[in-house]
């Protein structure tokens, strides 16, 4: 493998960590990145589970794009979403069912995250299988990434602990509502708030040295 | 009846999709520039939900107990077909109708809220009438929300926001304060 070729890769995947994150930057996929985030484990089962539908609906699509026809394109995608959700689905009932009920029905709307039908349409219906898979584990961790951020957030403010462990002992109070759906909607716009602060302060430092 | 009105109000207010359970956030974030705008596209919101229950209803009664794992694939295709189809014969039947709602029922066939419908209708076991009710109590949920949010976002065009906040950030935060408001109706039933 020639040196170029592992530096597109390692690009593939960078982009959608940091400078083209799904969610802060996308704002993509919103709906499972404010339901779910109430604890750090849920953002995280979330973001895992997200993660193994769009790598292997990347991998079937890129390695299908140039059979399936032009016209059925997008519902083909769909078809293949569906069935990785519902493996994902079957497969949390089986073997942490505590965790599939917290995520409820947000499990199955997995399928209609914009973020998954967005990367088969933009990247993996013209790019190849390997590099797909680069894409698509980039921003699927991107997106798992800022899922974190949410849940840690609201579980600290909110219930006072990280992961079920307790941080501030028994004199802390939570501030409930941050668990609360009130809570997803201020940990998203203050934490984009911050994003655009950094953004813009980093813009300004390039002007500064141009 | 009793019943029935308890669906109603709970999917309107106590458990709104929007502000509660988060669904149909994209328009909801997207389309809210203006109201006149919003408003429709609730309304076309309800149009589909309705649709949607009557082919939940459809399937969890005839396909499903065969085949459980088809839920999710069947839910999609023929909601999305069958939206398809209505869209058609509306262009056909009134095309005033089809002006006003139109543009906006293919950008919601698959949205979360529609698929969530179908899901939440299912989870709770409901019948012909009561998921019927549901999905107006939620359609009506949805608009109240995007009313709202483009009602105070109209008002808010000529304040001077700091640059920062501008966009997403700040319709974030007023969706947060909206939905706070909403956590008032938790206590409108005891049961």
């Amino acid at each position: 493998m020639s040196e170029k070729e592992t530096d597109k890769k390692a690009q593939e995947f960078l982009k959608g960590l940091w400078k083209e994150n799904p969610v802060f930057v996308a704002v993509l996929g919103m709906c499972p990145a404010l339901a779910v985030t109430n604890s750090a484990i849920n953002s995280l089962a979330m973001g895992l589970a997200t993660t193994f539908v769009l790598v292997c609906s990347s991998i079937l699509v890129s390695s299908l794009r140039k059979v399936i026809p032009k016209q059925v394109r997008i519902t083909a995608y769909v078809i293949i979403i569906a069935t990785f959700v519902t493996v994902v689905d079957f497969a949390l009932a089986a073997f942490t069912p505590s965790i599939q009920k917290e995520l409820g029905a947000f499990v199955a709307l997995i399928v209609v995250n914009c973020l998954i039908l967005g990367r088969q349409e933009a990247f993996a219906s013209k790019n190849g299988v390997v590099l797909s898979i680069f894409d698509a584990a980039g921003m699927s961790l991107g997106f798992t990434f800022a899922l974190l951020c949410i849940g840690v957030i609201r579980e600290v403010i909110g219930s006072g602990s990280l992961f079920d462990f307790p941080l501030f002992g028994a004199g802390y109070e939570p501030w409930v509502v941050m668990i609360l759906p009130p809570g997803g909607f201020f940990a998203l716009g203050f934490l984009l708030f911050g994003f655009n602060w950094y953004a813009g302060r980093k813009r300004k430092k390039e002007l500064v040295k141009a | 009846m009793n019943d029935l009105v308890w669906i109603f109000v709970s999917a309107l207010l106590v458990n709104n999709f929007t502000l509660s359970y988060f669904l149909g956030l994209c328009p909801f974030l997207g389309v809210t520039a203006r109201l006149e705008t919003a408003f429709r596209l609730g309304l076309a919101n309800i149009f589909v939900m309705l649709i949607t229950a009557a082919c939940a209803y459809a399937l969890n009664t005839w396909v499903l107990p065969y085949a459980p794992y088809l839920r999710l694939i069947s839910f999609i295709i023929v909601i999305a077909s069958t939206v398809q189809f209505v869209e058609m014969a509306m262009k056909k039947l009134s095309p005033t109708l089809f002006k006003a709602l139109g543009i906006f029922l293919p950008l919601i066939t698959t949205n979360c809220a529609i698929l969530g419908l179908a899901l939440f209708q299912t989870n709770k076991g409901y019948g012909f009438w009561e998921g019927m009710i549901y999905a107006l109590g939620a359609g009506g949920g949805v608009t109240l929300a995007l009313a709202l949010l483009a009602g105070v976002r109209e008002e808010t065009r000529l304040l001077n926001i700091p640059k920062l906040i501008e966009g997403t950030a700040f319709n974030l935060i007023i969706a947060g304060i909206i939905s706070m408001a909403f956590m008032g109706f938790a206590g409108l039933f005891s049961s």
